[in-house]
């Protein structure tokens, strides 16, 4: 969906069925902000392990963004 | 950004907590916590017979497996909605609370036969050891197994979800309303035929300010009075019903779901998609990206206000009834909301078949 591959050293990220190529370098909170996305709302998962907000993306990174929000939850009130 | 426990590499930032931790610690963290949230909370004992609403989603299968690890007789509870959503909904999610039930059940297999051949867990095999300190000891209760308790609304009363919304004008062309009125009877009534002590349901922080901000908007000090991590079962007909991971942020969850591999229904409800509650969420997300910690201090000072009678002598006073039919508490006189939506179905069913010269009485 966006490309910025001025350096030459990209990461991929995906979210859904969408994704991004952004540049290597940046941390994992970074390049969701930079993906349009709310990192309260996505976990990072590179090679099926999660990885901390502060990680420094390295150049052929795959990462998947997980949702965290589900919807529709109903109150147990009485 | 490295574990504040071991200091190698974090795979989350608590920014609320400014508390970082590895996989490992993590895994230990989410069962203390929760341990401290139901002491705290006073929501159950060790005695106690939990009843876990289950939806095949992060938080109830992260819940269930939280409290069975902290050695809580914990049964599961599955209501087949029948919602289908171009994705299989329904039937996706009780796959996911099958294939958990099963996971567990190994897990929990490969325990006894350690404890009853007297072999100490060896070090450097986790699993085993994590069974063993967190299941504990308890030999009196070695041959419990835990259950999944499915009730299929279509089988049990007819219709699926979709179908009784799409003949009511409850929620206004949208099943969320009729789903939660169908799933709390249906809940509280399993809950109290099966003699289980507790209802414990997962919801998270999340899902608990969201509700929240929503009654804040419209000052319901009804709803306000009765948000609580405990709602006692005060009423005749009516299961205890505790929320153990109220204070959790969703993200905590799903990163718990991730790191321990519990595999859970990543899509939402095909129904929730616009929903208020989402939305409300995302509003208190923006606040806590750039203020860590809002929506904790939002829920924590609610409880105390709450705890202080902020909104006690506000509220109304609502008498309630056993219902004629089931016997659960309702406000209206006669029959309760749950009810009255079957029959007006049988009603509307016997008018058509009647019209057919069928001789149908009304179900009772």
């Amino acid at each position: 969906m966006k490309s910025e591959t001025m350096s030459g050293k990209t990461v991929k990220l995906t979210y859904r069925n969408k994704q991004w190529e952004l540049a290597a370098g940046m941390t994992v909170r970074d390049a969701i902000l930079k993906c349009g996305l709310n990192p309260e709302q996505v976990l990072a998962v590179r090679a099926g392990k999660l990885i901390n907000e502060a990680t420094i993306l390295k150049e052929d990174d795959e990462i998947k963004l997980v949702a965290v929000i589900s919807g529709g939850a109903f109150s147990i009130r009485e | 950004m490295k574990c504040r426990k071991c200091g190698s590499e974090a795979v989350i930032n608590m920014r609320q907590h400014k508390l970082a931790l590895c996989g490992e610690h993590f895994l230990e963290w989410v069962p203390e916590q929760t341990q401290r949230f139901i002491e705290k909370y006073k929501m159950f004992t060790p005695d106690e017979r939990i009843l876990v609403a289950v939806s095949g989603g992060k938080d109830s299968l992260s819940l269930w497996n939280v409290l069975l690890r902290l050695g809580y007789k914990a049964d599961g509870m599955y209501i087949g909605l029948g919602i289908e959503g171009g994705v299989d909904y329904s039937n996706q999610s009780h796959e996911m609370c099958d294939k958990f039930l099963s996971n567990i059940k190994s897990q929990i297999s490969n325990f006894k036969f350690q404890t009853s051949n007297s072999q100490l867990p060896q070090e450097g095999n986790s699993e085993i050891h994590d069974l063993k300190s967190e299941i504990g000891n308890r030999k009196s209760e070695i041959n419990w197994q835990p259950t999944l308790r499915v009730v299929d609304i279509a089988k049990v009363y007819g219709e699926t979800i979709p179908d009784v919304a799409a003949r009511t004008t409850r929620g206004r062309g949208k099943p969320c309303s009729v789903c939660g009125l169908i799933k709390r009877h249906v809940m509280n009534r399993v809950a109290r035929d099966g003699g289980y002590d507790v209802l414990a349901t997962g919801h998270n922080l999340d899902d608990e300010v969201a509700v929240l901000f929503g009654n804040t908007l419209t000052w319901n000090s009804g709803y306000l009075l009765r948000q609580a991590p405990v709602l006692p079962a005060d009423k005749p007909g009516l299961a205890r019903k505790v929320k153990p991971f109220c204070r959790f942020y969703e993200r905590e969850t799903a990163a718990y779901a991730l790191v321990r591999g519990i595999e859970y229904i990543y899509d939402e409800c095909p129904f929730a998609e616009g929903s208020t509650s989402i939305a409300h969420k995302e509003i208190l997300n923006q606040m806590e990206k750039d203020s860590p910690g809002v929506k904790l201090q939002f829920y924590l000072n609610f409880l105390r206000a709450r705890e202080q009678g902020l909104f006690a002598e506000h509220a109304e006073r609502v008498e309630l009834n056993a219902c004629e039919k089931c016997g659960q508490p309702t406000s209206a006189p006669g029959l309760c909301a749950f009810c009255r939506l079957w029959e007006r179905r049988h009603r509307d069913t016997a008018t058509t078949l009647l019209s057919k010269g069928t001789d149908v009485i009304t179900n009772q």
